[in-house]
């Protein structure tokens, strides 16, 4: 077990340094540093003022060096400008070159500067991370029981008509994308000229105090789409293990129905919905992402969608490994719990 | 001002009437494969299983307005450019009139979903969205299946380093979210460096690569009709290969507008991997059937054995994968869309409609509302398809 979870953490390392360096390589691509040059500096520069201002702060090293540097594993530059100014990556703005460290990268817990907030980007990114905790918090509360619920009351009779009416109303929330249901649920609970005025049409006010009137329709909306896959992944589990030959026996002492589906059933019933709900995580977050624009709330899905327009290169490498570490920790977990929960399986 | 606003039920009614070509192609498609659904196949079997019987009608309901309206001209009301800005967020069934100059007499009266911030006809808008759509779902969706079929069969077939390397990099993509990856292939600035074209060149070998191996595979023992084949395949896929990928037709029929070749490129590039691993998981499962050890004793070779054997015998759970997956890249679209990323923010596709509405949407529902609904129905035909395809493919 030791080394299963060992290799696995190696494998981790190993993509997250991939990816970000995928990031690194597309946001450093000379159309998006020009991008960025005009958006820092102003829109009318010329080529040449565009070339001075990237080589002054650093962007035409090479990419390697760059990605070293970022990382923290190569000393960060220290570059005298055209302009006679003397700038270093480690060094802020109004601190004296003599006092920077000489690395400053990922690996000293430095996340670098985000060029749209004109900010730390960790503090953007770890501020931001528990708004949308709070979103996940609350769509996993109504998410995972109500999904269970409807697969186990589905899988329990196979094909009898609750069933049907319960995994058509399954196969529907998984064919409406985030996009679609929030639209729906706007016009029909937060409209302000027709409909029901239940709800409110943004979340913007729920970043401070949430309730249930700005917070329910954007925590209902990210529920709805994944809810509909773990309870097909439910119903089908349930309707497997309802077949198999220990309920048979327990049906034939004359056990209740209600008891064999409890207390026989449910437990290896409930195994292979686990890893479903740990591997949901990553589209939770692509759901987060277009509900977080959708109702502005900003949250870390909102960073990302500025981020990535506006090329702010630092801050949307924090996000890609947040967001990677997300994903590839979710795996790990639901294998391991797979193999915890199943004692049919071994790891070795 | 020209009339009175229409009612819901006659709006209903002129929209019946507008599709009114549909419902007929509709009722002829049902009648002729439900008096010879005997004779079909697996696609007769479909008209067994009622969810099946919907989702393909939802479905058709869609290629049908789509084809109707993009070649025929027949469902639209309005021209889906055209903007009139007296009609800006009316509401449906608003007569149609100008602000300037006289209404063109035989234009149609109404906008019959009212008209959005621009005071262009959502109801028209909606229709020729539906063609964007299956424009480029079905062909993304078949491309990432050659993709991965093409390299998930070897993978899962010989496991080993390429196996371990192949998965990796489809794990490495998969890992990625989404709409991070989309934000970073599909934008202006990424088309300038010219990356979507290589990836192009890359992806679209794939289906000539697969044509060539399975034919030549099948037919090495009569090398006439082999190079029939490999002939055909080389001069026509290289050929749309140097077209789309390269925009290097030697003829100067074949050309892909470059934003929306970085769009079908991201697609393709996103689905591929998923594939790839159910292909690769589908072949570790079938290569240890008897029929594959016959195979191998008969003296077959490898790639025979990958594509006449194994791939037939997968073809139910990658046929039920297929439906589903031309769903999901219709929702991958309108992702596309809705962050504004890749087609021209004029374009009547679904997901844009959505993002140009949302901005008024707690005032104005229509604009939003109608393309929201659309992408709905479609996706859920394509989710219900798939369900009666597995349940009929399961009673074998």
């Amino acid at each position: 077990m030791g080394m299963f979870i060992l290799r696995r953490v190696g494998v981790l390392i190993l993509t997250s340094l991939c990816l970000t360096f995928v990031v690194f390589f597309l946001t450093n691509l000379y159309p998006n540093l020009e991008k960025l040059a005009k958006t820092q500096g102003n829109f009318r520069m010329t080529d040449e003022e565009v070339a001075t201002y990237l080589n002054n702060n650093g962007y035409l090293q090479p990419v390697f060096a760059k990605y070293g540097q970022w990382l923290g594993v190569l000393p960060g530059y220290v570059i005298e400008g055209t302009d006679g100014t003397v700038r270093a990556k480690c060094a802020g703005p109004d601190e004296p070159l003599e006092e920077a460290p000489t690395f400053c990268g990922v690996l000293q817990g430095n996340w670098g500067y985000s060029t749209v907030f004109r900010d730390d980007a960790g503090g953007i990114i770890a501020e931001k991370l528990a708004l949308t905790g709070k979103l996940m918090f609350w769509v996993m509360l109504l998410m995972v029981p109500s999904a269970l619920v409807l697969g186990v009351l589905a899988g329990m009779r196979e094909g009898s008509r609750t069933d049907r009416t319960l995994s058509t109303v399954a196969i529907t929330t998984t064919a409406t994308p985030e996009y679609v249901s929030g639209v729906i649920f706007i016009a029909v609970f937060a409209s302000t000229t027709v409909g029901l005025k239940w709800f409110k049409g943004t979340a913007t006010s729920a970043m401070d105090g949430a309730n249930f009137e700005n917070f329910f329709l954007p925590v209902l909306t990210i529920a709805l789409y994944g809810m509909g896959y773990i309870a097909r992944m439910t119903r089908a589990s349930m309707a497997e293990v309802m077949t198999a030959q220990y309920v048979r026996t327990a049906r034939l002492k004359g056990v209740k129905f209600r008891n064999i589906v409890l207390r026989h059933a449910l437990r290896n019933a409930l195994i292979a919905p686990f890893t479903v709900i740990m591997l949901q995580f990553p589209w939770l977050l692509n759901g987060v992402v277009i509900v977080e624009t959708l109702f502005n709330y900003k949250g870390f899905g909102w960073v990302l969608v500025q981020a990535a327009g506006n090329n702010d290169i630092e801050l949307l490498l924090g996000v890609s490994v947040v967001s990677v570490f997300v994903v590839l920790v979710t795996q790990l977990i639901s294998d391991i719990g797979y193999v915890y929960l199943n004692p049919r399986i071994s790891v070795s | 001002m020209g009339g009175e606003a229409l009612g819901w039920g006659e709006i209903i009614g002129r929209m019946f009437m507008q599709f009114m070509p549909v419902w007929i192609a509709l009722v002829i498609t049902f009648a002729l494969s439900i008096a010879y659904k005997r004779r079909l196949g697996l696609y007769g079997k479909l008209f067994d299983s009622v969810i099946g019987m919907i989702g393909f009608a939802m479905v058709m309901f869609w290629i049908f307005t789509g084809v109707f309206n993009g070649f025929f001209d027949l469902i639209a009301t309005h021209d889906v450019l055209g903007q009139s800005s007296s009609m800006k967020n009316k509401p449906p069934g608003t007569p149609y009139t100008k602000l300037i100059g006289g209404v063109d007499p035989d234009a149609y009266g109404y906008y019959l979903l009212g008209g959005d911030n621009l005071g262009r006809d959502v109801f028209s808008r909606m229709v020729a969205g539906g063609w964007e759509v299956i424009k480029i779902a079905p062909f993304a969706t078949i491309f990432a299946f050659m993709v991965g079929i093409t390299l998930g069969l070897p993978a899962g077939y010989y496991g080993g380093k390429f196996d371990t390397t192949l998965s990796f990099v489809a794990n490495l993509i998969l890992a990625f979210p989404v709409i991070l990856l989309f934000y970073l292939l599909v934008t202006p600035e990424i088309v300038q460096t010219g990356i979507p074209v290589y990836l192009a060149g890359v992806l679209f070998i794939f289906p000539i690569i697969f044509l060539v191996i399975l034919w030549n595979s099948r037919y090495f023992t009569q090398p006439a009709t082999r190079n029939l084949y490999i002939g055909i395949t080389l001069v026509l896929g290289l050929w749309l290969y140097l077209g789309i990928a390269w925009d290097a037709d030697p003829f100067g029929l074949i050309s892909f507008p470059p934003n929306l070749l970085v769009v079908f490129v991201s697609v393709v590039f996103v689905n591929s991997p998923t594939v790839f691993r159910i292909v690769r998981g589908l072949t570790l499962d079938i290569k240890t059937r008897d029929y594959v050890a016959a195979a191998q004793t008969r003296g077959e070779g490898p790639w025979y054995i990958m594509l006449w054997e194994i791939l037939p015998n997968a073809r139910g759970p990658l046929l039920v994968d297929f439906c589903l997956r031309i769903g999901y890249t219709t929702i991958l679209l309108g992702t596309l869309g809705f962050f504004g990323l890749g087609l021209s923010p004029e374009s009547p596709d679904w997901g844009s409609t959505i993002n140009e509405g949302r901005k008024l949407l707690t005032i104005y529902l229509h604009p939003a509302l109608a393309p929201a609904l659309a992408l709905l129905s479609l996706v859920l035909g394509l989710n219900l398809l798939a369900d009666g395809l597995r349940e009929e493919s399961l009673r074998d």
